[in-house]
């Protein structure tokens, strides 16, 4: 039967075991589900598990997989951010306004996934509607950090990152509005692409902040992320911004060969406000590629500070908009005895919302209201051209841009909760690749006192390619990434 | 530019949420937290910037006007908190 082997193996080793049938896919299933039951009690990662219907999934990629003509992610599971609307599935986004909801359609990445013969194990938990970073916000309690469970995972995509690093899923989905795929991979210890704005489809995706949001894979390495997101990416007729762009092999690109690549170093990322642990192991993860052939080269991208400015106009109004579809009628959590349609409106919003959703709410609908507009909505968006303008300005003379994932390693619950402004902070260095729609990813650089930390590359839009084939040279010479959380003692 | 309690009531009423008076004072605080955070776009002259509303300035891209997705008016009104022959039920709106 199953050891614990197989539930770390990358995507190509799952994929040989599969094809020589020497594991099938139910075994393979009933391995992480199990996993599951044993650690999310402690962890609280994932808040539905469907296991009916991933051993029924199984069974027919086990079908496949013995006629032979199963794809590479054929009967391997994985579990979904609570975010992408699932058919038949209960979909909450972290939220009791849709702690019953259940969509009757699957979101395009969940039916791409499936297609290709993935099966799906459940639903992570996550930060209120993709909104926080420490996963704090979830109507469903907290998730926790499997590298210490006094601390906090990250978010939005907490769920998915904590449920990797504790090795329940081999694979994840995440998604990506200012940071919720890399920040939260960077405290777990995992590998997390958010990519070029358009390159997934948002199609069935909760809207947080449309201009903003992409899904993106979660993985242990950048091999299994590329895997993942060959599968994801593609035009979609269902959501009109997704780019109709060629998708490679992105897993056949991994050539592993960096001779020559311009790393871009922004002097405004390693000022004197980055933690200097946090420093240290970005750049020996910058040297490892230098010594493998890259060149590292001095960069400014002078409008950096005004990011977290810019993203808190622009993500909370897109919010207020986006979120205006929750009044109690259609779909999603109604308030008890309503006296009249605007107690109806005003209480299931008030009672379904919690705390950060609707101080956003709050603060994008004075971003947009009369009178404000021009100061704040459209002077954000000015803002961020300027920022979005730094980039190709740096790209002209660099490949890839480096710097920290996020400003330091995972911190105790409670720690940020008492000044949304300090918490806002954890996005420093990832608000604005989502503001200028480009590539970014997250992978394992070292650990500061037992806690993983997270090196970011950046890309030319559309090149996702050559920010997975660094991060991978980077995981061909080091073993960072494999890394694991000692959890095996509470399993005993 | 600061905000008061006045305010927050205001915009509150316009987002349809409603805070408790106990609840005020302390909304009233963090939110101005939050405008004096982006309150630093003030210092950077934009004049003859272009607004930015897509990251790759894409323009919508149209399909022909055709019937593609089927009709799953149940699947969709089984979500629905209170219906009644096909129709959403709300509190009487019209006396």
């Amino acid at each position: 039967m199953v050891d614990s082997a197989p539930l770390n193996a990358s995507v190509s080793d799952l994929h040989q075991l599969l094809k020589d049938r020497a594991i099938s896919s139910e075994e393979l299933t009933n391995a992480f589900l199990k996993r599951i039951d044993q650690l999310n009690g402690q962890l609280n990662a994932v808040v539905t598990v469907c296991p009916e219907q991933a051993i029924a999934d199984a069974r027919r990629a086990d079908e496949q997989l013995s006629r032979g003509d199963a794809h590479i992610l054929t009967g391997i599971p994985l579990l979904h951010k609570d975010i992408f609307c699932t058919r038949g599935v209960r979909t909450t986004c972290g939220s009791r306004m849709l702690e019953d909801f259940i969509p009757a359609y699957d979101a395009t990445v969940v039916a791409k996934l499936k297609a290709a013969g993935m099966v799906m194990l459940g639903k992570c938990n996550m930060d209120e509607f993709a909104m926080g970073s420490s996963n704090e916000t979830s109507f469903f309690g907290a998730v926790k950090n499997p590298w210490d469970p006094n601390c906090v995972p990250g978010g939005s995509s907490g769920g998915s990152a904590a449920a990797l690093a504790a090795g329940m899923a081999p694979l994840v989905t995440g998604t990506d509005t200012g940071g919720s795929i890399r920040q939260p991979a960077s405290l777990c210890g995992v590998t997390g692409l958010k990519p070029t704005y358009g390159r997934v489809s948002r199609l069935g995706i909760i809207a947080f902040a449309s201009s903003l949001d992409q899904a993106g894979p979660m993985a242990r390495s950048a091999a299994d992320c590329a895997h993942m997101l060959t599968a994801m990416a593609g035009l979609d007729a269902g959501d009109s911004t997704s780019a109709d762009r060629a998708v490679p092999d992105f897993f056949s690109e991994l050539t592993g060969d960096v001779d020559g690549l311009r790393i871009g170093i922004p002097r405004e990322y390693f000022n004197d406000d980055l933690n200097p642990e946090v420093r240290e192991r970005i750049m020996s993860a910058l040297t490892q590629l230098e010594k493998a052939g890259a060149l590292l080269v001095d960069i400014e991208l002078p409008h950096s500070h005004y990011a977290i400015a810019t993203y808190y106009v622009l993500a909370p109004a897109e919010a207020s908009a986006n979120l205006a579809r929750y009044d109690g009628v259609r779909f999603g959590y109604r308030c008890d005895n309503p006296s009249d349609l605007e107690d109806l409106y005003l209480r299931s919003r008030s009672e379904g919302f919690g705390e950060e959703v609707q101080r956003r709410i709050l603060v994008g609908t004075y971003a947009l209201s009369a009178g404000f507009y021009d100061a704040y909505f459209n002077k954000a968006q000015q803002v961020r051209r300027v920022i979005s303008e730094d980039f190709h300005k740096a790209f002209q003379s660099v490949d890839v841009i480096a710097g920290p994932s996020a400003p330091g390693v995972a911190f105790p619950f409670g720690a940020k909760q008492q000044d949304p402004v300090a918490m806002y902070m954890e996005d420093i260095y990832t608000l604005a690749v989502n503001l200028a729609g480009l590539p970014g990813l997250s992978a394992p650089a070292g650990l500061i006192n037992g806690m993983p930390v997270g090196l970011q590359l950046i890309g030319k839009a559309f090149d996702e390619s050559t920010i997975l084939n660094a991060a991978h040279r980077l995981q061909l010479d080091t073993d960072w990434h494999e890394a694991r959380p000692a959890l095996e003692d509470s399993l005993a | 530019m600061s905000i008061s309690q006045e305010d927050v009531e205001k915009v509150a009423l316009l987002a349809r949420l409603s805070i408790a008076q106990s609840e005020l004072p302390e909304v009233t605080e963090r939110f101005g937290r939050v405008l004096e955070l982006v309150n630093e776009l003030n210092t950077i002259d934009t004049s003859g910037v272009a607004p930015m509303s897509n990251p790759h300035d894409m323009v919508q891209r149209l399909r022909p006007d055709v019937v593609v997705a089927e009709n799953e008016r149940e699947a969709l009104m089984a979500a629905a908190p209170a219906q009644e022959q096909g129709y959403f039920l709300v509190p009487k709106v019209i006396d």
